[in-house]
């Protein structure tokens, strides 16, 4: 006996069985995202000093965007199908995909210029963030130690004393000289990485995670556009129905986002 | 099997065996019959139980002769683990003790293995994927590779948490829960340490009980049989449909917080580290700023629905054998539905009556105390069911049925002592002692563990042919249940005299000869108690040989089974060919009734099954 329902759906459900299989697997991710949601909601209640401004919103609303439109295409891609338009269909899942791709791009740029971006907490008491001479990646205090450093070249981007809602005042002409300071001086360093703080603990962890999602999704929707799509040929419907499911997780993905950026650039 | 016995007698070229060898492959390793995937279940699961049992065994050891050298094994053991976990005994300098790293590590483990590792596995694994689509009708799985997936994906977990214990510094030791801090301070010298392992096992188990429950709930959904109304499906389908719910909705915040506590070892981070943490009294190098409490509520939100997972498809299996074995229909069949349901709901609003003792806040623990007593109630309802079901029937006591009875009081001893660990008053006294140990222990050991013990005999002939020796069953339940009672009853005695359930040495520096002064100090009974305890389950380790011999004698040289039906039962799996072949239904099933028609007044037998056409 083979499996029924695989393409056609089933009378009392109105379903074919992928699709009942998808939407209970985003259930399971809503939940997955859902409980580092509620981890943002608790860290941040229970934070001393909540870190704001850090992110690059022109760039995260342009990704937003980016995004968006990946959403629409892969509608699009699938209405194709639908209309038996199989190049039109090509079209539209490239664009999809290479959508995906800029968005994975951009997110790198801004990951690596986090990197590079250093807070340092002085004895003093006070703060400073900006980035060291030489624009080196990951360091912290004890890397300052390994290389037996007595002091740092810190060119300051103008947030002094970075404390909630204090967003600095910046420096009449934008740069700020370098200034050299002692490693005597130097409580903690921590270059904008998960470590940093648990803001952006739960940043790195929201948006990679999210990332990982783009990727897993790109690789499949690529498959379908490419090889995979010799099954429009052999059996199209069930082929249009894998793109549906296809793309319905590739909304999904884009959901996540449209939480991710209010939450984590904008509040 | 056929297959390999094949290779065997003949004498086969090259190329001959690697062809056979191919065939052998296919079907019983990387096979996606849910049949064999749900033997293969069984299978591992068993192994896993054995072994989540001897680490337990030595644990036991060491709590009733604390500082003595194992009895066997020692020197096998200290070269295996290396001497900072096997030591020497001081006096006699015998190799074999069990040093209290090792301890720490056998406890996790052992909870570790069994619920993550044996008993999901079987309850879900094993009977799951064996009985749901033969009982709905349906030709396998919804969707048959992803099945394999998640057999391989429970496999490599175990593989990675066996591993763990060879890695320096020794498997995860921080309990079976994983609290943080403990959890990230613990051997966090070692980039690669066991608690950084048992994460990435449990992301492994995770995944697979994740596309288990996908397929499961959509085979039940979508692969019914012509006829197969929803309340026309056999109770056990109805619980594995809860089940497939709970893993599906309660394992992905553990994930989150797998990967949070993951980063909190690996990159640094302070997800559940709080501000000014102090190891070894040095403020640690954190940012800080983290919650401790946060996963607590993570762990707990899996843990409690968990416990649920244990147990549900174990009442669905004692369903179905009480109905067959009374010849009655079950008693409330829609109560037992909506009871299950209830209970399904309820079980995502009470996981923090584990964490009273927290300093979580009273309002707080207020409303999980009463969603605790409240979820009581349909458990409560499902027992009463099955009991009256007992009511007047005429009852066949073959092993499948005495395992079942057995369940019912021991879940009942199991959940009513719950009640106290419910209410915050008395789980302030009770919390973190023996007493929880007794409490969850009757429920998943004799209660659930009996359950799946019913179900292997009770579904043996189905899968094999042939039925699994009487006088051997009788033989392996009466043992376990005297050694079972005498196991864990003692426990309850232990925890109400203030016996902590985290003692290296069974509580003897708290004793009353040690501590004469100290109040709540334990008498010489209690700890007396760590002996016979230790002894009984040794014994239960040895119950269970007539099991293993059975189990494998029988396969081969049991008694064959005559008909495909040969408990006289109603449900389809019972109409399909035995034992059932690829794609289980030769003709398109159908069910045409409800599922426990017995003793029908009117009927020619005293059973009616749902495949058998109404006649015209
Ligand atoms: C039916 C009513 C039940 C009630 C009211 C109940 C209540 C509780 C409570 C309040 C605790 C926490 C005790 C403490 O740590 O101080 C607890 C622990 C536990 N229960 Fe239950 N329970 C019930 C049924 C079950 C069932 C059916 C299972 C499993 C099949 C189970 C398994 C466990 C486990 C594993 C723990 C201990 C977890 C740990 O701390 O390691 N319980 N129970
Ligand atoms: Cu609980």
């Amino acid at each position: 006996m083979d499996i029924p329902y695989t393409s056609k759906p089933r009378p009392d459900t109105g379903l074919y069985n992928a699709k009942v299989g998808i939407w209970l697997f985003l259930a399971s991710e809503v939940m997955l995202f859902g409980a580092l949601f509620s981890s943002y909601i608790l860290l941040r209640i229970g934070a001393d000093v909540w870190p704001q401004g850090l992110l690059n919103i022109p760039i995260g609303t342009f990704n937003t965007a980016v995004l968006i439109t990946s959403s629409v295409t892969v509608v699009m891609a699938w209405a194709s199908l639908k209309m038996n338009n199989f190049p039109k269909f090509k079209l539209y899942m490239g664009i999809t995909i290479l959508c995906a791709l800029a968005f994975l791009g951009i997110k790198s740029i801004e990951y690596k210029d986090k990197f590079t971006h250093y807070q340092v907490w002085l004895k003093d008491g006070t703060t400073l963030t900006g980035h060291i001479a030489g624009n080196p990646y990951f360091w912290n205090h004890n890397t300052l130690d390994k290389k037996k450093l007595d002091h740092i070249e810190f060119t300051s981007d103008g947030k002094h004393d970075a404390k909630a809602g204090d967003k600095g005042q910046s420096h009449p002409g934008g740069h700020a000289p370098a200034v050299k300071i002692e490693r005597k001086d130097i409580t903690r360093l921590s270059a904008y990485v998960p470590a940093h703080s648990t803001y952006f603990a739960i940043y790195f962890t929201l948006t990679a995670l999210h990332a990982l999602h783009v990727i897993g999704g790109s690789l499949v929707l690529a498959f379908f556009w490419g090889p995979g799509s010799k099954m429009w040929k052999t059996d199209p419907e069930r082929f249009t129905n894998r793109i549906e499911i296809g793309g319905l997780f590739w909304h999904f993905v884009d959901l996540v986002w449209i939480f991710l950026f209010p939450v984590l650039y904008l509040l | 099997m056929q297959a390999t016995s094949h290779a065997t007698h003949h004498d086969p070229t090259h190329a001959d065996s690697h062809h056979e060898e191919l065939g052998f492959w296919r079907k019983y390793i990387f096979s996606t019959d849910h049949k064999v995937i749900g033997f293969q279940y069984l299978l591992t699961a068993l192994v896993f139980l054995l072994i989540g049992f001897l680490l337990i065994g030595l644990m036991r050891w060491q709590l009733a002769y604390p500082g003595r050298a194992i009895p066997i094994g020692g020197a096998l053991m200290e070269k295996m683990l290396g001497s900072d976990m096997v030591g020497k005994e001081a006096v006699t300098g015998k190799v074999g003790v069990i040093m209290p790293d090792l301890y720490n590590s056998f406890g996790a483990m052992h909870g570790t293995i069994m619920v993550f590792l044996a008993i999901v596995p079987l309850a879900f694994g094993a009977f799951g994927n064996f009985v749901t689509p033969l009982q709905i009708g349906a030709p396998d799985m919804a969707f048959p590779r992803l099945n394999m997936a998640s057999y391989w994906a429970y496999f490599y977990g175990g593989v990675v948490m066996l591993v763990s214990f060879f890695v320096p510094g020794g498997a995860a030791k921080s309990g079976w829960t994983s609290y943080s801090p403990l959890a990230s301070v613990a051997d966090a010298q070692y980039a690669v340490n066991g608690q950084t392992l048992w994460i990435i096992g449990m992301v492994l188990l995770i995944t697979s009980s994740l596309l288990g429950a996908v397929n499961f709930i959509t085979t039940i959904i979508q692969l019914r049989a012509k006829g197969m109304t929803w309340m026309r499906m056999p109770f056990f389908v109805w619980a594995q449909f809860v089940t497939g719910f709970l893993l599906l909705l309660a394992f992905p915040p553990l994930e989150a917080a797998g990967i949070m506590q993951l980063m909190d070892n690996v990159l640094d981070t302070s997800f559940f580290l709080p501000t000014g943490m102090v190891v070894s009294g040095k403020v640690a190098d954190i940012s800080g700023g983290g919650s401790p409490l946060l996963w607590q509520h993570f762990f707990w939100f899996l843990g409690h629905p968990e416990v649920y997972v244990l147990i549900l498809p174990a009442m669905g299996i004692v369903a179905e054998i009480i109905s067959n074995n009374t010849r009655r229909p079950l008693w409330g069949y829609k109560t037992l539905v909506y009871s299950v349901l209830c209970i399904g709901f309820l079980s995502f609003i009470v996981w923090a009556h584990h964490m009273y003792l927290t300093g979580m806040g009273t309002k707080i623990s207020t409303f999980f105390q009463t969603t605790t007593m409240m979820i009581s109630i349909p458990s409560v309802f499902i027992l009463t069911c099955f009991f009256i079901s007992l009511w007047g029937g005429s009852i066949r006591f073959n092993t499948p049925m005495l395992f079942a009875l057995a369940f019912l009081p021991m879940f009942g001893i199991g959940g009513l002592t719950g009640l106290p660990l419910g209410f915050n008053a008395t789980d302030i006294y009770l919390h973190d002692t023996y007493y929880v140990i007794g409490h969850f222990h009757y429920v998943v050991a004799p209660g659930t563990i009996f359950g799946l013990l019913a179900g292997i005999y009770y579904w043996f002939p189905k899968a094999t042919g042939r039925f699994m020796n009487e006088f051997l069953g009788k033989i392996h339940f009466v043992f376990s249940l005297i050694f079972m009672n005498a196991v864990f009853l003692p426990m309850f005695v232990q925890g109400m005299a203030g016996m902590s359930r985290r003692m290296y040495d069974g509580g003897a520096t708290y004793s009353l000869q040690n501590t004469p002064e100290a109040i709540g100090a334990l008498n010489a009974l209690v700890i007396k108690h760590n002996i016979s305890i230790t002894h009984a389950a040794i014994g239960l380790g040895l119950a269970q040989i007539p099991f293993i011999i059975n189990f494998f004698w029988s396969m081969f040289a049991g008694k064959r089974v005559t008909s495909d039906n040969p408990w006289e039962a109603t449900t389809l799996e019972w109409s399909t060919p035995t034992p059932p072949p690829h794609g289980n239904f030769l003709k398109e099933p159908a069910a045409y009734r409800g599922p426990y028609e017995y003793s029908a007044p009117g009927a020619a037998t005293d059973f009616t099954p749902q495949f058998q056409a109404e006649k015209p």
